[in-house]
């Protein structure tokens, strides 16, 4: 388990190095930022003092090696819009971020579980078809739509949830079910695939022969081996729910990362930029170890392999 | 009699189209007593044992008429609450595949242990005493560490004892073994075999073995039925069917099993064809089609049981 968690950190370093010379080098892509700070009739000279002070007349190579040692100690540099380190703007957004991710992938997971065990205990049946119906509505209807008919109906016609903003538990409603709907379709229609294959499986038709009565047979012996599949697709939603909620966060005014990220594209605030990636593409990437960790702890024998095999 | 089965019928229902997989068959088993069903594969053997303990494949199959005694209770008219305290107490089974059988993400303690609190009310301690307990029953090698291993941790033939441990675990008065043995190599089902002799004879335990494989039955079995296409078309005691098989059928498995060989030259012998669909219509004796005996009337009419005594019994029309 020890070497599990050992290579798994040591592959993770890795790929947070590597991404982090995309970054830099899409940010120093994308565009001088110094056009659009200086106002349009502002001498060479003015320009240039402005470049000095932002460090972008160095080299990339030595700008790469400051914005790397900068960003291990945490500083990744100011942003040129607000002024204010960006990272500070990342941390406060995050939050925000993440507590809509949770509370999503809550109404998620409450939709998704209970919906694949009725399809494939009831598989063929009508019960199948209305669960799988109401997963697929989700996936195919774009947040926008349903984040506009529920403000229009719940908030506005019966006037029961804020609209928008965040500014006590009953604004995380709507954006929650807006952005969990979406993902119960691909979470229900894997779980209840291979809740189908292991509940035809025999150590299933083994734990019948002990009498052990239907309900265990399904909650306890099927869904704990059929759940290791959906643990990964569980993670990479989590993480696009954390990183990519922009249309969401736009409709219901939410002040999340998805919207600091669009900001900071717009007006070219590379520091911002970088810091918003790097945040997340840490996210991303502790997210997966999680997964991984998660997936040792369901399923044994990867603990096992994992470890050298003894 | 424990067990009784009289004129079982299963059905499939597939694709709109109807098929009978266990086409009446009956049979008895007595304490202490091993009967072998032999038969190749999809003549309904494995589908006859998941009838007596109503774990068909849901919705496909379901049972279409006939009775399924245990000790005068007929287990096809129990609700399903009632039957559940049969399984696994009074009649349980083992399966074919030991590396399948056993669920990956839980323990082996956990998995006969469960089956012990199925059906007795006992403390926690008591109850992995009784799993350690069969463990040892089985000979698996130092049974009170092992309780905390998974399945993954153990060998083919090892896997197939903890299942072994897992049925017998609330002390079953019938065990249905269907092809215990045939996915282990040939010492480990040697092995297997001995133990489960020993077992049967120290608590008279009733056994179903079934198998395709004709030495097993002879070491094990006191009596066979044969099942031909969901019917049984002989049933004897073991010795009688090894010297003087009565039907066709029989006497074509017994020469493929256990061919004589002249020479090297020579060929061995199979039955040509094979056994028809179970979606066919009946008409006749279902082995006609590949029977060398074949008369005409053998397609028309389907031959009747014909007792020869000592509980030897074969439907053919040539004993007629």
């Amino acid at each position: 388990m020890l070497m599990l968690i050992l290579s798994r950190a040591l592959q993770s370093c890795v790929a947070l190095l590597v991404l982090s010379v995309v970054v830099f080098g899409l940010s120093r892509a994308s565009g001088d930022p110094v056009e659009l700070m200086v106002p349009v009739d502002a001498t060479q000279e003015a320009r240039d003092v402005l470049r000095h002070t932002l460090g972008l007349d160095r080299s990339l190579a030595e700008q790469y090696v400051t914005f790397l040692t900068g960003a291990l100690s945490g500083d990744l540099g100011v942003s040129i819009r607000e002024r204010r380190p960006a990272l500070d703007l990342v941390f406060e957004r995050l939050s925000n971020s993440a507590w809509l991710a949770l509370t999503a992938m809550t109404v998620a997971l409450t939709l998704a579980i209970p919906l694949a065990v009725a399809a494939a205990v009831w598989k063929g049946t009508l019960i199948d078809a209305f669960a799988r119906y109401i997963a697929v509505l989700g996936q195919s209807m774009p947040t926008f739509f349903v984040g506009l008919v529920l403000i229009i109906v719940v908030s506005g016609r019966w006037g029961l949830l804020p609209a928008g903003g965040m500014e006590s538990w009953q604004s995380y409603v709507l954006p929650s079910i807006t952005l969990g709907w979406f993902v119960v379709a691909g979470m229900m229609r894997l779980l209840r695939s291979s809740l189908l294959e292991v509940l035809d499986s025999e150590f299933v038709k083994l734990a019948r022969i002990k009498g052990v009565p239907e309900r265990v047979v399904i909650w306890k012996h099927a869904l704990r081996n059929a759940l290791i599949s959906v643990v990964t697709l569980g993670g990479v939603y989590f993480a696009l729910l954390l990183s990519t909620a922009v249309i969401v966060e736009t409709v219901f005014a939410w002040p999340g990362l998805g919207r600091l990220a669009y900001d900071a594209v717009r007006f070219r605030d590379f520091p911002v930029t970088q810091a918003v990636v790097l945040v997340t593409a840490v996210l991303v990437v502790t997210i997966n170890l999680v997964v991984d960790f998660l997936y040792a702890w369901l399923d044994p024998r990867i603990r096992r392999s994992q470890s050298g095999g003894s | 009699m424990m067990l009784e089965v009289r004129d079982l019928k299963t059905q499939f229902l597939i694709g709109g189209r109807t098929g009978t997989a266990v086409d009446g068959v009956s049979f008895s088993v007595d304490e202490g007593q091993t009967l072998g069903i032999v038969g190749e594969s999809g003549s309904g053997k494995s589908i006859t044992a998941l009838s007596i303990l109503r774990l068909l494949p849901r919705p496909f199959a379901r049972n279409a008429g006939g009775e399924v005694l245990f000790r005068g209770v007929d287990l096809l008219k129990l609700n399903d609450k009632q039957m559940r305290r049969y399984r696994g107490h009074h009649i349980s089974m083992v399966l074919q595949d030991p590396m399948t059988a056993l669920n990956p993400v839980l323990t082996i303690g956990d998995q006969i242990e469960e089956a012990i609190r199925m059906h007795r009310k006992l403390p926690r301690a008591e109850v992995r005493r009784l799993a350690i307990e069969m463990l040892e029953l089985l000979r698996v090698p130092a049974a009170a560490r092992r309780l905390a291993s998974y399945p993954h941790e153990f060998s083919g033939g090892m896997r197939q004892r903890v299942v072994g441990a897992i049925a017998l675990a609330c002390q079953p008065e019938l065990l249905i073994a269907d092809e215990p043995t045939t996915a282990l190599d040939a010492t480990v089902q040697d092995q297997y075999l001995r133990l489960l002799k020993r077992i049967q004879r120290d608590r008279s335990l009733a056994i179903i073995f079934i198998t395709h494989d004709l030495a097993v039955v002879a070491r094990m079995c006191d009596r066979v039925a044969v099942m031909y296409a969901g019917r049984v078309v002989e049933r004897a005691p073991t010795a009688a069917l090894f010297a003087q098989a009565r039907h066709p059928y029989t006497q074509a498995l017994l020469r493929s099993a256990l061919p004589e060989i002249p020479d090297r030259n020579a060929r061995l012998y199979s039955i040509e064809g094979a056994p028809p669909s179970i979606f066919q219509p009946r008409h006749g004796c279902p082995f006609a089609a590949r029977c060398e005996h074949v008369m005409p009337r053998c397609r028309e009419e389907a031959p009747p049981d014909i007792e020869m005594g000592q509980g030897h019994a074969a439907s053919c029309w040539l004993l007629a």
